[in-house]
């Protein structure tokens, strides 16, 4: 039988690079699907309101798993060939975009309405208005709780383990069967999750802070 | 696509998901009152308590928040085992989520008590309160009022993130859906139909909070 050594910790350190990896796709597909939704849910159109609504109350009301599950069976029942790479990224992206989605929305909206009329009184069309007047001022207020979230999206990437996608918390599993040494095992995975997500949830407290202090004055 | 859709099985299987959802909503109303205590308690700590226990805390915050849930899971069901510690799959999976929901509550309550003004308890000081008279009863219900919208969608949180439990083999909805899915093979169908539950218990939930709120904490605001 194995004995947790150097080399064990190497596999499980090395595997943090496809939780890595998995994350970005979650964020980068999330943001892109979270702007889309944002920019639904505070649009004119009252279809692309309730739409928009109806995939956040989907994604924020039912269990993360749940979704990996259906897109990890449900694929190859429509047709798609499916792995779990795929399936986690696209569970992922379609559970952030809901999250950052709902999260953006609540920036937009918390821009001055003033700022809005404004852009109406110079007659700027909807793309410009958006690109040059709202967004920019968003994205101040949405830096902070955008940065928070990032930690949500990587520990939500553990749950790719449970249908076999090799990224920490997997690579743990392996290790614990082969050493049974559930302890050290499970210690190092939550340790080198912790340097994965405290560095950024300090940065989005203190950020927080700053755009906080910001306001006050 | 040519898929024929077959909810024939997963309908028949109707006990056995009553019987999911209701370890589900068991497990989930156990951990939301237990967590809840543990977080009154450390938000206490974390604003009057002494130094050493604030840091503390601040430590059990820490990492709860900036490790998975899945991983907090497998250390409390594996790992302390190993150290003597023998616990069932329902037990491990509850404690796990009591401390889990501690950690993010303590957070939000702690953020409602420095809400209070601070006239507020200087006025429970004149009339001679207690410390802990204080907090009880001029501190914690305005803090719990504060923060109530988060503090709620925390627990709706945690009872999702429950359906994490069926992989240490605790009973629970998923765990249910997961059996039935190895005997009817009918995967898609299922799943469909557990986050359909799922839905419904989430707002369900947020129903149940809302009524509590105008029952318990529904009192008009002066300031």
């Amino acid at each position: 039988m194995r004995t947790f050594g150097f080399p064990e910790f190497l596999f499980i350190l090395e595997a943090a690079k496809w939780t890595v990896a998995l994350s970005m796709i979650a964020f980068i597909g999330g943001a892109i699907g979270g702007l889309v939704i944002a920019l639904s849910r505070t649009s004119d159109s009252a279809a692309a309101r309730v739409l928009s609504g109806g995939f956040i109350q989907i994604f924020q009301g039912t269990p993360l798993l749940l979704q990996l599950f259906l897109v990890f069976f449900g694929a190859p029942v429509l047709g798609f060939d499916i792995n779990p790479w795929v399936a986690a990224g696209v569970a992922l992206i379609l559970n952030s975009s809901a999250f950052l989605g709902e999260i953006w929305r609540g920036c937009i909206q918390a821009v001055p309405g003033g700022q809005v009329e404004a852009a109406q009184a110079l007659n700027l069309s909807y793309f410009y208005r958006m690109r040059d007047i709202v967004l920019p001022q968003a994205f101040k207020i949405a830096l902070a709780p955008t940065v928070g979230y990032m930690v949500q999206i990587i520990k939500g990437t553990s749950l790719a383990a449970i249908i076999g996608f090799a990224e920490i918390t997997r690579a743990g599993q392996i290790i614990n069967n082969a050493t049974f040494q559930p302890l050290i095992v499970f210690s190092v995975v939550a340790a080198i999750y912790f340097a994965l997500c405290w560095p950024l949830s300090f940065l989005a407290a203190r950020m927080e802070r700053r755009h906080a202090a910001a306001l006050a004055r | 696509m040519n898929y024929t859709f077959q909810f024939g099985d997963v309908f028949a299987a109707w006990p056995l998901l009553l019987k999911g959802t209701l370890s589900t909503l068991q497990l989930s109303l156990l951990a939301m009152l237990l967590g809840l205590v543990l977080a009154i308690f450390c938000a206490w700590g974390k604003t009057a308590g002494p130094r050493p226990l604030r840091m503390l805390i601040n430590a059990y915050i820490e990492l709860i928040r900036n490790t998975p849930f899945l991983v907090q899971l497998f250390f409390f069901f594996f790992a302390l085992p190993a150290l003597g510690l023998r616990w069932s799959a329902y037990t491990a999976a509850l404690i796990a989520m009591v401390i889990n929901l501690g950690a993010y509550a303590t957070e939000i309550i702690r953020a409602g008590i420095e809400s209070i003004p601070k006239g507020q308890i200087e006025a429970g000081l004149a009339l001679n309160l207690k410390r802990y008279e204080i907090f009880r009863f001029v501190i914690l219900k305005p803090a719990l009022r504060a923060v109530y919208p988060a503090l709620t969608s925390q627990f709706i949180l945690l009872m999702l993130s429950s359906a994490v439990v069926s992989a240490i083999s605790a009973e629970d909805l998923t765990s249910v859906a997961a059996n039935l899915q190895s005997q009817t093979f009918r995967s898609f169908e299922i799943y469909i139909v557990v986050a359909g539950i799922y839905l419904l218990l989430a707002l369900s939930f947020s129903a149940l909070f809302r009524v509590i709120f105008r029952l318990s904490l529904n009192y008009p605001d002066r300031r």
